[in-house]
C-alpha cells in the first residue's frame, strides 16, 4: 500500500512535468539513483510503438481498379441508406465504405457520384463526433476540381487523414480501426463482385482478393488492440470467420531478392508467389465477404 | 523498488503514446506528407513521440503492380532517424543506414508482400540531462506501377 502511494506520487508529479510542457524539446530527467536492470529495459522494450496498418479505402480502390476492375454503380452502398446508421458502430462501419465507394467513384471519373458519397461520409462524421474533418469546404473543393483526378484524391486523401488523426487524437482508436475495417471489407465486396466465378484462373482481380489473405492478419492484430470495445468484439468475431475461409487458401513466396534501378533509383523486390485456390473455396469466400458486407451495411 | 521503477517507466511510456497524435498530426501533415510528393498520400496517419534511443515497428502488405514511397521524418530537435525494410523471414531488404540516412525509399514488389518496417531514433548523447524526445511519422505514397 506504502508503495502504491510512492507510485501515484511519483507518476503525478511526471505526468504534470510532461503535460505542462509539450513545447519543450529537452526532456529534464529527475536524478534518480537506480539500479537499472535487464528486466526493467526487456519491460521497456515491450511496451515500444508498433503500428499496424490496412490499406485506406484510397489505395483499397485503386488496387481494384489496377487489377482491371470495371465501374459499376449499382456495387456501391446506396447512398439511402445513410440514414439508418444511427449506432457508433455502424457509422463507423459505413463511413469506412463509403470512403471506399466515393474513392472508387473518383479513381473512374465519375465525379459528381464522389461528391454526392462525400456528402454521405460527412453525415456520418458529423454523427460519430468528428469535428472539421469533412466540411462544407471540402465538397466545394470537389466541385471546383470536378476534371482534375489528382486535385481530388489529394482530398480524399486529406479528408481520410483528418478523419482518422481526429479519432487518434481523442483516443478512439476502436472506432479508427471499424472504420478501417468497413473500407477494406467494401473493396473485398467490390473486387469480388466483379469476377466471372466461370473465369478464375490468370485472373488479376482473383489475385489481388487472395492477396488480402496478408493483410488480414493485420486486420485482426489492429482489432485485437482494442477487443474490449464491444463494437470491435463483434468485427473482430466475423472477421475470424473470415480467416477460416482465407486459411484454406495458400500462399508460396519465393525468397525475395532487391534490385535497384540506378537510372530510377526505384528498387524492385523480386519474389514469385504462387496461389493455390480451389474455385469451392473462392466461391465459399466470394459469399462470406457478400454475408459481412450485407450485415455492415442494413 | 526495482519493480517499482519499473512500473512508473511504464507508466510515462504510455502516456506518451497517448500524447503522440495531437503533437504529431501538424508535424506529419506540413512535413512528411510533403516529402510524398509525387506519390499520392493512401491518407493513413501513423506517428508516435519517440525519444532518443527507441524503436518502433509497422506492418504492412505492399502490393504488386503498385510503387511505393515510404517516408520516415523526424521532428528537427531529433538525432537521424534508422528505417529497415524487413521481409516475413526477416530478412533486410533496405535500410537508409547504407544510404546516408535517406527519409524516403522507392520501391515496387513483382509480388505482394506482408512487409515490417523498423525504425530507431539514433543516439546523439551520452548525457541523459540531454536526451531528446520527439515525433516520428511513417507515411506511404503509392501510384500505378508502369
Amino acid at each position: 500500500m506504502k508503495h502504491f502511494k510512492v507510485i501515484w506520487i511519483v507518476v503525478l508529479f511526471l505526468a504534470g512535468m510532461i503535460s505542462s510542457c509539450n513545447s519543450c524539446n529537452k526532456k529534464k530527467v529527475p536524478e534518480v539513483q537506480v539500479e537499472v536492470d535487464t528486466e526493467i529495459i526487456e519491460n521497456i522494450n515491450q511496451a515500444k510503438k508498433i503500428f499496424y496498418s490496412l490499406p485506406s479505402p484510397l489505395e483499397t480502390a485503386m488496387l481494384i481498379k489496377t487489377a482491371g476492375a470495371t465501374y459499376n454503380e449499382k456495387l456501391l452502398n446506396p447512398l439511402s441508406n445513410v440514414t439508418n446508421y444511427t449506432t457508433t458502430k455502424s457509422m463507423a462501419l459505413n463511413l469506412g465504405i463509403y470512403t471506399t465507394d466515393l474513392s472508387f467513384a473518383s479513381l473512374f471519373d465519375q465525379t459528381q457520384t464522389a461528391i454526392n458519397y462525400m456528402q454521405a461520409a460527412k453525415k456520418l462524421a458529423n454523427g460519430l463526433g468528428i469535428l472539421d474533418a469533412i466540411d462544407n469546404k471540402t465538397i466545394q473543393r470537389l466541385e471546383e476540381n470536378i476534371n482534375n483526378r489528382d486535385v481530388i484524391m489529394d482530398i480524399i486523401s486529406e479528408t481520410f487523414m483528418s478523419t482518422s488523426s481526429f479519432l487518434k487524437e481523442n483516443d478512439r482508436t476502436a472506432v479508427a480501426s471499424i472504420v478501417l475495417v468497413g473500407g477494406w471489407i467494401e473493396g473485398l465486396y467490390i473486387g469480388t463482385s466483379l469476377i466471372d466465378p466461370n473465369n478464375l484462373k490468370d485472373n488479376k482481380l482473383v489475385e489481388r482478393v487472395v492477396d488480402q489473405k496478408l493483410s488480414l492478419d493485420i486486420v485482426l492484430k489492429l482489432l485485437e488492440e482494442n477487443k474490449n470495445n464491444p463494437d470491435v468484439a463483434s468485427v473482430y468475431v466475423e472477421m475470424n470467420e473470415l480467416k477460416k475461409i482465407f486459411d484454406k487458401i495458400e500462399i508460396k513466396t519465393s525468397k525475395v531478392e532487391a534490385v535497384t534501378d540506378k537510372a530510377t533509383n526505384v528498387t524492385t523486390l523480386k519474389s514469385t508467389s504462387k496461389q493455390i485456390v480451389t474455385p469451392e473455396v473462392f466461391k465459399e469466400l466470394t459469399e462470406k465477404i457478400r454475408s459481412i458486407r450485407s450485415n455492415f451495411i442494413m | 523498488m526495482k519493480k517499482i521503477f519499473s512500473i512508473v517507466l511504464l507508466f510515462i511510456v504510455t502516456l506518451g503514446a497517448f500524447d503522440a497524435s495531437a503533437q504529431c498530426k501538424g508535424f506529419a501533415k506540413k512535413i512528411c506528407k510533403a516529402a510524398l510528393d509525387p506519390y499520392i498520400h493512401d491518407g493513413n496517419f501513423h506517428a508516435a513521440v519517440l525519444t532518443e534511443g527507441e524503436e518502433a515497428e509497422l506492418y504492412k502488405t505492399f502490393y504488386s503492380d503498385t510503387e511505393y514511397r515510404i517516408a520516415v521524418c523526424g521532428s528537427e530537435q531529433l538525432p537521424k532517424i534508422e528505417f529497415k525494410v524487413v521481409d516475413a523471414n526477416n530478412n533486410v531488404l533496405y535500410s537508409n543506414k547504407e544510404h546516408n540516412y535517406a527519409t524516403t525509399w522507392d520501391f515496387r514488389l513483382s509480388s505482394s508482400q506482408q512487409l515490417k518496417i523498423v525504425i530507431k531514433v539514433l543516439t546523439s548523447t551520452t548525457n541523459v540531462e540531454n536526451v531528446q524526445s520527439g515525433c516520428v511519422a511513417i507515411m506511404f505514397g503509392f501510384k500505378e506501377s508502369k
